[in-house]
């Protein structure tokens, strides 16, 4: 009994060895031809290794697919032309369930086990400030997609840098003069209970006041409640702007529930288009946002000036000019900021070829490397627009998009400058040692 | 807005909370009342409804209400059927021990989420509402589903009541709850009506789901909730009561909703928890339960 049992487990190794090699093959053939244009550089050296922590399940999901697609076509395009340095940039992806638990050991294992040269591609703000001290711990340069003002407001360190998307801060301070001429001044806010919805909490507030305007009512909402109605009586009468800014998977309720309430006697509303990410905007319920406006940090629908650059980025993710999979149009990308991880994945290319980076003991050359880089152009690596990066806070800032709900779609109606989005530094992270 | 309108959205938002909360307790408490099996993955029944409602409507295609009613009709069936199957092959397999089947249910929770995650995806899908009424009243406006919602449960639970008390197969359910060895002298195939009640149980828990899937969405954590607000429901009103958990779902929806409204959901969370807690304490056996003798 004891031998047939032995033998069988030899004959199985033997076996599981044989498919393994048999896979080994089939993924060596597979790799060997990642597009002809550098085909010997890119076969002669190992490749470089982009842990990508992805929010593949929990409440950041919708956003953590299409952070998946994006950065999977980035790379594919990046290998294409070359890779990174000669070798083949490849992803590893990571869940994180969207926990900042899980996060940090996520950000260990990278570093730890997996032998990534970085980190990349978190987007919520609670698993950024969770993960963000493990990277600095281990000086593993940790690349976020994350929006939150947590980078440049100087909690974070040295490693941690956001070069891809712009901060809330920078958004919410270019928005509210719109708001403020265009819809009312006195504003009710509506906004997720974590530190993504304090940003918009605090800096908006501090920048309508700035300019003659008031927040009447802050209403923060905690992002697993899934009925909003409770919440709506909360408005003050007087509100004249309805500012709204939610997240996880009830958004679709949020709107919908806003819409029951309110029906055609709405005030003005204005929404972060976070509350509609991934949702198509022709579902049943959302009619009365017709006439509204959104920011938006990339405009989903392509619009009437599109760019050579974002027909070129819509394409190589596989979304239809209505901001939807080409595969599924009822699938819809969450356009507004998947194109960071795209952005993001280029800055990272650009910085490891200024500094010549060859493994992890080039990690403080290419962090200086980011550091050191200040206008991006609107180009195929940056198709959202130009933008300007700042090294000592280690942010990026570019334009933002306003549009408005016309038709069932989203038609351009705003495009602030760069320079609508500056606010005085308030970290030098290039004072700090490694 | 003014105390009165104000008090009237909390008290609508209250009742759909109780409605729905009453139709997903009630389940739970049928099976705890008669098998005493503390069914830990009832919350999963509940969110497998509502999946189950999402894809049968994108199948169906067509008007929104045809998609819903046989949703209403089919997922529930499918649901208890899957819930039968797991007590035969697992829940009789343990004995009905009540240590073990909290464990095994827990397990269960786990392989119904993991395997929804893995088949229909971590996204939040809508199912559209069979109607789109809007109720315009002076100072708000209510969704009318929301409203049809409350009268469905109210119907609903008037059937498991009328089938309990009333019919043979009633007769036969309160019976094995009352002693199940002596029901069994008596020629009751005990564990075949262990089977259908929990498979009753799973099957109610998905019909409250396809209630209020065109309301939320269907995600395949949303069996969370439920769960818990079960479990406090049931507590208080007495393990086994059906009348108990209909009443303590009416006063933890109805207060959760008021107090929402007029102060915090936090707050409604706490309250409600402070009242199981001295429930526990003072009144163990529930609101309605018997003492055991």
């Amino acid at each position: 009994m004891t031998k047939k049992i032995i033998k069988s487990s030899v004959q199985d190794r033997r076996k599981v060895l044989k498919t393994l090699g048999a896979g080994a093959g089939v993924i060596a053939g597979a790799t060997a031809f990642p597009g002809l244009i550098g085909y010997n550089q890119v076969h002669s050296a190992e490749p470089i290794k982009i842990g990508f922590q992805v929010h593949r399940t929990g409440i950041g999901a919708a956003y953590g697919k299409w952070y998946g697609r994006t950065t999977a076509a980035a790379a594919k395009v990046i290998n294409a032309g070359g890779g990174i340095n000669g070798r083949r940039v490849e992803i590893i992806a990571e869940d994180d369930g969207t926990s900042p638990k899980r996060g940090a050991e996520v950000v260990e294992k990278f570093a730890n086990q997996l032998n990534c040269d970085v980190g990349f591609g978190t987007l919520f703000s609670h698993v950024v400030i969770g993960s963000a001290p493990r990277a600095g711990e281990l000086k593993l340069p940790y690349f976020v997609v994350s929006e939150g003002h947590h980078v440049a407001s100087g909690i974070l360190n040295r490693y941690t840098l956001q070069p891809g998307i712009t901060d809330v801060k920078s958004q919410v301070q270019a928005m509210a003069p719109f708001v403020a001429k265009n819809l009312g001044k006195k504003v009710t806010m509506i906004f997720p209970d974590f530190a993504f919805g304090y940003d918009h909490r605090d800096y908006f507030s501090a920048a309508i006041e700035k300019i003659g305007g008031d927040v009447i009512a802050k209403i923060a909402i905690p992002p697993r409640e899934s009925s909003f109605t409770k919440y709506f009586p909360k408005i003050p009468k007087e509100t004249e702007v309805i500012y709204h800014v939610m997240v996880g998977p009830a958004v679709l309720t949020f709107v919908k529930e806003l819409g029951e309430f309110f029906g055609s006697k709405r005030p003005e509303i204005f929404g972060f288009i976070d509350s509609l990410e991934a949702v198509d905007l022709a579902s049943p319920g959302l009619e009365f946002l017709e006439g509204t406006y959104f920011w938006e940090g990339n405009p989903r629908y392509a619009q009437s000036n599109q760019s050579e650059y974002d027909k070129f980025f819509r394409a190589s993710v596989g979304v239809d000019n209505n901001g939807a999979s080409l595969a599924d149009s009822k699938d819809v990308a969450t356009y507004a900021h998947m194109f960071g991880c795209w952005e993001t994945l280029y800055v990272i290319k650009a910085g490891m070829e200024a500094s010549g980076y060859r493994g992890p003991k080039d990690r403080a050359k290419l962090i200086e490397a980011v550091e050191a880089m200040s206008d991006m152009a609107h180009s195929r690596q940056h198709p959202q627009g130009a933008k300007r990066f700042n090294g000592k806070t280690h942010q990026v800032f570019g334009h933002q998009y306003i549009t408005k709900v016309t038709n069932q779609k989203l038609v351009l109606a705003h495009t602030t400058s760069i320079e609508d989005t500056y606010y005085p530094d308030e970290v030098d992270y290039t004072k700090q040692s490694f | 807005m003014e105390l009165g309108p104000y008090l009237l959205l909390a008290s609508l938002e209250g009742a759909v909370q109780a409605a729905v909360l009453a139709l997903t307790a009630v389940g739970l408490s049928l099976v705890f009342g008669t098998m005493r099996v503390v069914n830990i993955a009832h919350g999963e029944f509940f969110m497998l409804g509502a999946v189950l409602a999402w894809w049968l409507t994108s199948q169906v295609g067509g008007d929104a209400s045809i998609g819903f009613v046989l949703a209403l009709i089919i997922v529930p069936i499918v649901t208890g059927l899957l819930a039968a199957a797991i007590d035969w092959t697992i829940l009789k397999r343990l004995d009905y021990d009540p240590e073990a089947t909290i464990v095994a249910t827990i397990g269960v929770l786990y392989i119904i989420q993991q395997v929804t995650l893995m088949t229909y995806g971590p996204d939040a899908r809508p199912v559209p509402p069979p109607f789109n009424i809007r109720i315009t009243l002076p100072w708000f406006g209510y969704s009318g589903y929301k409203l049809f919602v409350i009268g469905a449960a109210i119907v609903l639970l008037l059937g498991v009541w009328a089938t309990v008390s009333k019919t043979r197969i009633g007769l036969i359910l309160r019976a094995t709850q009352l002693d199940s060895d002596i029901a069994q002298a008596f020629g009751i195939r005990v564990k075949r009506v262990y089977s259908i009640v929990f498979g009753v149980g799973a099957g109610l828990a998905a019909m409250a789901a396809v209630l209020i899937v065109p309301i939320q969405q269907a995600h395949y954590l949303m069996g969370g909730d439920p769960l818990l607000l079960s479990f406090i429901v049931v507590i208080l009103g007495g393990l086994g009561s059906l009348r108990g958990t209909v009443v303590a779902a009416v006063l933890i929806g109805m207060s959760d909703g008021i107090i929402s409204v007029f102060f915090s959901p936090t707050l409604a969370k706490i309250l409600a928890t402070l009242l199981v807690a001295s429930v526990l304490v003072f009144r163990p056996q529930g609101l309605f339960g018997k003492r055991p003798v």
